[in-house]
């Protein structure tokens, strides 16, 4: 019977049995809360009637998302919003951090690779900058920037410039003198060689970068969140925890993974469309 | 000597030879080309012919020496200059079509979209592109495809001078000879002054008015100016029938094969290396005459 399935079918074929032992594994496993009339009268007055916190099983947590899913926008005060606004508020922080980046990381990227004193001159800044965890900058931020906000983007902005920066000039470094050739032939300009020649030519490259950033700062920006506070899903997952509702916790882990996925994907189509064969 | 259409004028071309001291790859060069003219260039490997290509290109800067075409000194890569790379050297992310527009465009800024998508289609037609061929990517043609889209691409720009480096030299040897016979089809319909760059004799007494000969680096020179005196149109099949045809095929295999050597390695002491002219014409009566033997004349330049 299998022998009649497409690779691809019977791949999510074995994803959906792996999927369905996993989740029947974990409902199993985990144990049912007594009920009040087993306790012994020692357990009922040292309050073990009390339901005790454990990890959800599955089932828990499908209702959960269900209910946060079927209205993700609600805004009941401070400490009550939707997951959608969480997520809206950490993606627009990854946004606005990222393009910052982006901004400052892809002109001077062409800058450092095209150029080999500008490359030798930033090379030991960025190599000392680049291994500091983005969050070692929180304090300093927080201090100079004086915003909770504007520090959190300032994390993201610092994570996600490093692998845009370096790879757009690696990217740049490499095209192939041929194809500068072509365009000197042309009598283009630096500009229109920039634009017409090297920026397409190094776009996988740079495209590569911009999705290993993204990646990052998706990973930071739930770090972030935890420290400054107020809104977005890594404070709705550090609130959560606060209120020792694991059904939330483990819901907004599985939804921080399905963001970062779509992220991802995003950036997978762009580098398809700029890709090219030699 | 009357001034060329481009002119050679003691080419020199030194480069450190990693002991700190320099290595002269050709030294006092100087030849001439005329307008319309088809030359190529024979040597061996590592005799500059690349060098001097670049040089004429733009592309890389002569120790001393200048290069004047129409009188003017040529300084930086331009487009009366068109090049043909030897790796077709197309931008991979563009189609056939799009490879050639963006030569047309940086031509003629000023023309219409349309007009310059008709006028690369014209010139990819005369390649034997046409149809949907024109839309694939690089990566999607054969060798000498993409070698037919490098040549309608340079040739669609109308150059005054059209530069070929080697440009069958990754060809196997039926496309070479497909694509030659285009070659001077579309050569004999345009007037293109062009200067060659060959390892292929045959290819060159097909191709050529004049083949120049270098000799072996280091201190190479261009030691000798053959004229072809075959008449044109020229067909791979018949030429090999002309008289001249085995008698000039054996003076430049005889040049490459040993005298290229023999004359390697020395230093010039005249100022001027032009090259010589030499005509091997064994259907002309009284002119020929005149003419040294070609015999005789080797026997003179290896004293």
């Amino acid at each position: 019977m299998l022998d009649n399935l497409s690779v691809n079918q019977r791949a999510a074929l074995l994803s959906v049995v792996m999927l369905v032992v996993g989740l029947l594994f974990w409902e199993t496993a985990i144990p049912a809360q007594k009920a009040a009339a087993e306790l012994t009268e020692y357990e009922r007055l040292t309050g073990g009637g009390a339901p005790k916190a454990g990890v959800p099983p599955p089932s828990q947590v499908i209702a959960k998302a269900w209910e946060q899913l079927s209205n993700p926008f609600y805004d009941a005060g401070p400490n009550d919003k939707g997951i959608g606004i969480q997520i809206g508020y950490s993606i627009y922080r990854v946004l606005t951090g990222y393009i910052l980046a982006a901004m400052v990381a892809i002109p001077l990227g062409f800058l450092i690779g095209m150029s080999q004193v500008a490359y030798k001159a930033f090379n030991p800044f960025i190599q000392v900058l680049r291994p500091i965890s983005p969050l070692a900058w929180m304090p300093l931020a927080l201090f100079v920037i004086q915003d909770s906000e504007a520090s959190a983007i300032f994390v993201i902005f610092i994570c996600s410039i490093w692998p845009m920066l370096l790879n757009t000039a690696f990217g740049v470094a490499g095209v192939r003198e041929d194809w500068v050739n072509v365009a000197r032939t042309h009598e283009l300009g630096s500009f229109r060689t920039a634009f017409t020649v090297i920026l397409p030519a190094a776009a996988p490259t740079i495209i590569t970068g911009m999705r290993i950033s993204i990646g990052i700062a998706w990973l930071v920006i739930v770090a972030a969140e935890m420290l400054v506070g107020g809104t977005g899903i890594g404070y709705y997952v550090w609130n959560e925890w606060n209120n020792l509702d694991l059904t939330s916790v483990i819901f907004s882990i599985l939804m921080i993974g399905v963001v970062g996925m779509l992220l991802d994907a995003a950036f997978g189509v762009l580098q398809r469309a700029v890709a090219y064969a030699e | 000597m009357a001034k060329s259409f481009l002119s050679i004028e003691r080419l020199t071309q030194q480069f450190p030879d990693g002991q700190g001291g320099t290595l002269t790859v050709f030294e006092n060069a100087s030849f001439g080309i005329e307008k319309g003219e088809f030359v190529c260039i024979l040597g061996h490997s590592g005799c500059g012919k690349s060098t001097i290509m670049n040089i004429l290109a733009g592309l890389a800067e002569p120790t001393s020496g200048v290069v004047k075409m129409d009188g003017f000194e040529v300084s930086g890569p331009s487009l009366d200059r068109g090049v043909v790379f030897q790796n077709y050297s197309l931008l991979p992310w563009l189609s056939a079509l799009k490879n050639v527009t963006f030569g047309v465009r940086a031509r003629y800024p000023d023309w219409s979209k349309s007009k310059v998508e008709d006028h690369a289609r014209e010139y990819l037609a005369m390649v034997g592109l046409d149809g949907d061929v024109v839309h694939r990517k690089p990566s999607q043609l054969s060798g000498g495809m993409r070698q037919r889209v490098s040549i309608a691409r340079a040739f669609a720009n109308h150059p005054k001078l059209l530069l070929l480096d080697e440009p069958f030299g990754a060809l196997d040897a039926l496309t070479r000879g497909t694509i030659q016979d285009e070659l001077l089809k579309i050569w004999s319909g345009t007037e293109q002054t062009v200067f060659m760059i060959t390892h292929d004799i045959d290819e060159a007494i097909l191709l050529a008015d004049r083949i120049l000969l270098m000799t072996n680096g280091p201190f190479a020179r261009v030691a000798e100016s053959v004229e072809i005196t075959i008449p044109r149109p020229r067909n791979r099949t018949e030429i090999i029938e002309h008289p001249n045809y085995y008698a000039i095929r054996n003076h430049l295999v005889q040049f490459l094969g040993t005298r290229s050597k023999e004359l390697a390695g020395k230093k010039s002491d005249e100022a001027d290396n032009r090259p010589e002219t030499v005509r091997i014409d064994k259907t002309a009566t009284a002119p020929a005459e005149a003419d040294p033997e070609p015999a005789a004349r080797l026997r003179a330049v290896n004293d």
